[in-house]
């Protein structure tokens, strides 16, 4: 239906824009004096008229609809004010299955009374929705159609309109970090009323079940996020240790050594390893490389899990190598050619040139790129689903498995969609605190580089 | 190298001079060096990923059939209710033809040669084209994934038989229709066609990459306007003060928030708020919109900065209001960076995957979505999907699969740099 409403919009809103362009120019020719504005801006002010403001009403229509006629239903269901908020939903989701006509098993009189209710309110809120657009659209189309005349300045209108449009979308952003920071806050902040934030955030046992029934021995789960954080740093330092070295080597070649075709190739080449999906390198990693760093742990004779951290902070290096050394590169070419020049001068080669002048002259760039690469890490998701362990443990044995907390959070979450229990809300605490870290990384990141680049 | 204090008259000839010249230089060797093995390293790595994908991924673009005639016109079928009959035993029947008596022990072995599903596979068939009831008609019918396997050489016959998933018996069988001339290795359309399946021999990607094309037009249709208008907002109009600078710094931090965190806004605030349907197109399509949202302004942002003022100014001088002058001249100038920006930012939004996991689009769906509203997975979540299933045969798809994924990106990818060198004007 709301396809359809949508295309109702746009007919009408031509439709007004060739009426009133059609008005426009009759009342320009009728006209002793100049138009103010061409027949176009005086179309579009009728279409914007027309389509905007119904098109607004039906959005924040369908964002509520379901909210309401939910609290409808259940209004006049008997007995349901004594229903906690989970059982409350169930009882939704059972009568709007049983609409759907997905039925399982007998259902009760209430509920199909319930259904009965329901689907007349749909019905209701279809006809409502469509009257209420429909009035908004044609309410709309007799004021743009009514201003026209000669000196109206249609113009003027219409980029009113286009400027508050520029301005909603930049806000968009705003509201983007706003939505974040608001759900993951209210989500985490649920959980914290069920698990002591003292107990998050230095327990040292991650345990996230719950109790199917009260007496149940596993019934205490444990939230404590160290070992899940510490899994996650573990990772990233593996991949750090990978990608740091590669990146800044293959920049400092790249930008020093290479001819002109070499790099020509190269650099491309490399760049291909930052598009490759990161399901991608997880599938990988579970594939070829697991197997093989498994192997490699065993013949130490260490204990190797199959799902080592080093395979998945390995492969998450190497994908992490474009990023470290593009950002290098930046920081080489920053390096004004006057300091390079003054050490060729005093006969040094060009190794000693990279270590003694440009290394330390690009550090701050290449110690922001680090830490963006960091934040990067931390905040990787596919690689340590698919390579990673699920068990949150401390070791610093590199061929066992650890946990992240991204895959905590996507494990918790999977096949989850009630937010009414510690495993799910643990999630979105996990969620704040990741926020959190690479927020902070990203700032003190892009503070670096920028010091940085006032000092030349 | 320690440094040396130099006083009076060096001999630059002297044993000593040289030697250290020479451990200069083999430093400055040795660091050329390790950057050749940084740079061969990571070439390496990416040689051996795609070489990997490519050996596994190549088995799954065919896919072993048998061709089994069956003679419909003596069925028992009543042709006014096709989908009634009793489309089992007819293929049974009609394979047991194909070689001679078969111990009723053996039944059972025989008919999981073929794909659990062949019956339906002739019954869609057959509705699709009743004329097949008058006469004896030619069905390719997948064989099931052991039996894949093995025609692939991926399982080993001389293994005892307790080590391998088909027994003796069966490859008796294959090797009997095999020396009929009725096993073949057809190209696999069906993994293009097919949908979702927990069967192997026919999952497909039709719904992945239906569901993949959906999310990503929703991603499109919000993203691209509002990052356009977001972008000439902060670029031409907006007055430089507190809030903008706050927006600007926004941006910058929303472009490095990992995807995951998106994930978790559209379970809470799509799903959970709004209330739209899990699983959706739409609702992936808008987190991917979220996140690409960042990178467009960017994009946007540095090329309406590189139209020279030349060009703005020439058009305010002539009487354009400032909207006429960007609307009119310097947006269609910077168009060409800008689609390139957008289709390189639809590329990473195709290849995302933890925001489409926590929305659900990782359901089990049989049917390819026919709108951005119902249930469907998207490529990389099929990937995951795949990844995660036991069967011997998925690890084939799941290559395969990746392959498609890269072949799409490599194609967005080639359009951009098309579009960057035939367009794009330096000034």
């Amino acid at each position: 239906m709301a396809g359809y409403l949508i295309g109702f919009l746009v007919l009408a809103a031509g439709l007004a824009a060739l009426t009133s362009m059609q008005r426009a120019r009759r009342s320009r020719d009728a006209a002793a004096d100049k138009a103010h504005s061409r027949p176009i801006y005086h179309g579009l002010n009728a279409a914007i008229w027309t389509g905007v403001p119904a098109f607004v009403f039906l959005i924040v229509w369908l964002m509520g609809q379901n909210s309401i006629i939910n609290s409808l239903v259940l209004a006049s269901f008997p007995g349901a004010d004594a229903l906690s908020g989970a059982e409350k939903s169930l009882l939704i989701s059972e009568i709007r299955q049983v609409a759907a006509g997905n039925i399982f098993k007998e259902p009760t009189p209430e509920i199909l009374a319930a259904v009965d209710h329901l689907k007349s309110l749909q019905s209701i809120a279809v006809w409502m929705m469509v009257a209420v657009v429909a009035a908004a659209a044609s309410i709309g189309a007799f004021f743009g159609y009514r201003v026209i005349e000669s000196r109206f300045r249609a113009r003027h209108s219409v980029e009113r309109s286009v400027t508050w449009f520029m301005m909603f979308s930049s806000l968009v952003a705003i509201l983007t970090t706003g939505g974040i920071v608001a759900s993951l806050l209210y989500e985490a902040l649920q959980f914290f009323a069920r698990v002591p934030v003292t107990e998050f955030l230095f327990g040292l046992r991650w345990e996230p079940q719950i109790a199917l029934r009260p007496d149940q021995v596993a019934g205490l789960g444990a939230f404590g996020m160290v070992p899940v954080l510490f899994g996650t740093f573990a990772i990233s330092a593996l991949a750090m240790a990978v990608s740091v070295p590669v990146g800044i080597l293959s920049a400092v070649y790249l930008t020093e050594y290479a001819g002109e075709r070499f790099r020509a190739v190269v650099k491309p080449l490399l760049e291909i390893l930052a598009g490759i999906p990161t399901v991608v390198y997880g599938f990988f990693a579970v594939l070829t490389v697991a197997p093989i760093v498994r192997s490699l742990g065993l013949s130490l004779g260490l204990e190797a899990a199959p799902n080592s951290a080093l395979a998945a902070g390995g492969v998450m290096g190497v994908m992490l190598i474009p990023f470290i050394s593009s950002l290098s590169d930046d920081a080489f070419a920053a390096v004004p050619r006057a300091m390079r020049d003054g050490s060729y001068a005093l006969g040094a080669t060009k190794g000693e040139t990279i270590r003694k002048v440009l290394l330390p002259a690009a550090l701050p760039g290449i110690v922001g790129g680090v830490l963006l690469a960091l934040s990067r890490a931390v905040g990787e998701t596919m690689i340590v689903v698919m390579a990673a362990g699920l068990i949150a443990r401390m070791t610093v044995n590199p061929f066992e498995a650890v946990t992240t907390v991204t895959v905590q959070i996507v494990t918790l979450l999977i096949g989850d969609s009630e937010f009414d229990n510690p495993k799910t809300l643990a999630a979105f605490a996990l969620g704040l605190v990741l926020f959190l870290i690479t927020l902070g990384l990203n700032l003190i990141a892009l503070r670096t580089v920028r010091k940085y680049r006032e000092k030349y | 190298m320690a440094a040396q204090a130099i006083t009076g008259h060096v001999d630059w000839k002297s044993d000593a001079m040289q030697a250290r010249r020479r451990a200069r230089y083999a430093a400055d060797r040795r660091l050329q060096i390790y950057g050749m093995v940084a740079i061969f390293f990571a070439l390496g790595f990416l040689a051996i990923l795609v070489g990997t994908l490519s050996f596994t991924g190549y088995r799954a673009f065919v896919q072993t059939t048998a061709t089994v005639e069956i003679d419909l016109s003596q069925a028992d079928i009543d042709r006014g209710d096709l989908m009634g009959a009793n489309w089992r035993n007819i293929v049974r029947d009609a394979l047991r033809q194909q070689v001679g008596d078969i111990p009723r022990s053996d039944q059972r072995d025989y008919f999981n040669i073929f794909t659990s599903s062949a019956p339906f596979l002739v019954r869609d068939k057959v509705i699709a084209d009743p004329d097949l009831l008058d006469g004896t008609a030619r069905f390719s019918i997948p064989l099931s994934d052991p039996l894949d396997q093995l025609a692939k050489g991926q399982i080993n016959p001389d293994l005892p038989e307790n080590q391998r998933r088909v027994n003796d018996r069966q490859i008796e069988y294959f090797n009997q229709l095999q020396a009929k001339g009725l096993i073949a290795q057809p190209f696999n359309w069906g993994l293009f066609f097919n949908a979702d399946s927990r069967f192997p021999e026919l999952a497909g990607l039709a719904g992945a990459i239906s569901g993949s094309f959906w999310a990503l037009l929703v991603c499109f249709v919000i993203s691209f306007p509002v990052g356009i208008a977001a972008a000439i907002y902060l670029e031409e109009f907006a007055p430089k003060n507190r809030l903008t600078d706050i927006i600007e710094i926004n941006i910058n931090n929303l472009a490095a928030v990992p995807s995951v965190v998106f994930g978790l806004l559209g379970l809470a605030v799509f799903l959970g708020w709004f209330g739209l349907p899990r699983s959706a197109p739409l609702v992936g399509g808008m987190c991917l919109a979220l996140m690409t949202l960042p990178t467009l302004i960017i994009v946007t942002r540095a090329s309406l900065k590189s139209v020279p003022s030349s060009i703005r100014e020439a058009a305010l001088g002539i009487g354009a209001s400032k909207h006429e002058a960007i609307l009119h001249h310097i947006l269609p100038l910077s168009m060409p960076t800008i689609m390139t920006g957008t289709i390189i930012g639809l590329a990473q939004a195709l290849g995302e995957t933890a925001p489409l996991l926590l929305v659900g689009m990782n359901a089990f769906i049989t049917s390819p979505p026919a709108g951005i509203f119902e249930a469907s997975t998207a490529l990389p979540t099929q990937i995951y999907i795949w990844a995660d299933s036991p069967e011997r045969g998925f690890v084939a798809r799941t290559s395969a699969a990746i392959l498609v994924l890269l072949a799409f990106l490599v194609v967005m990818n080639a359009i951009a740099i098309f579009l960057r060198q035939r367009f794009e004007r330096r000034w």
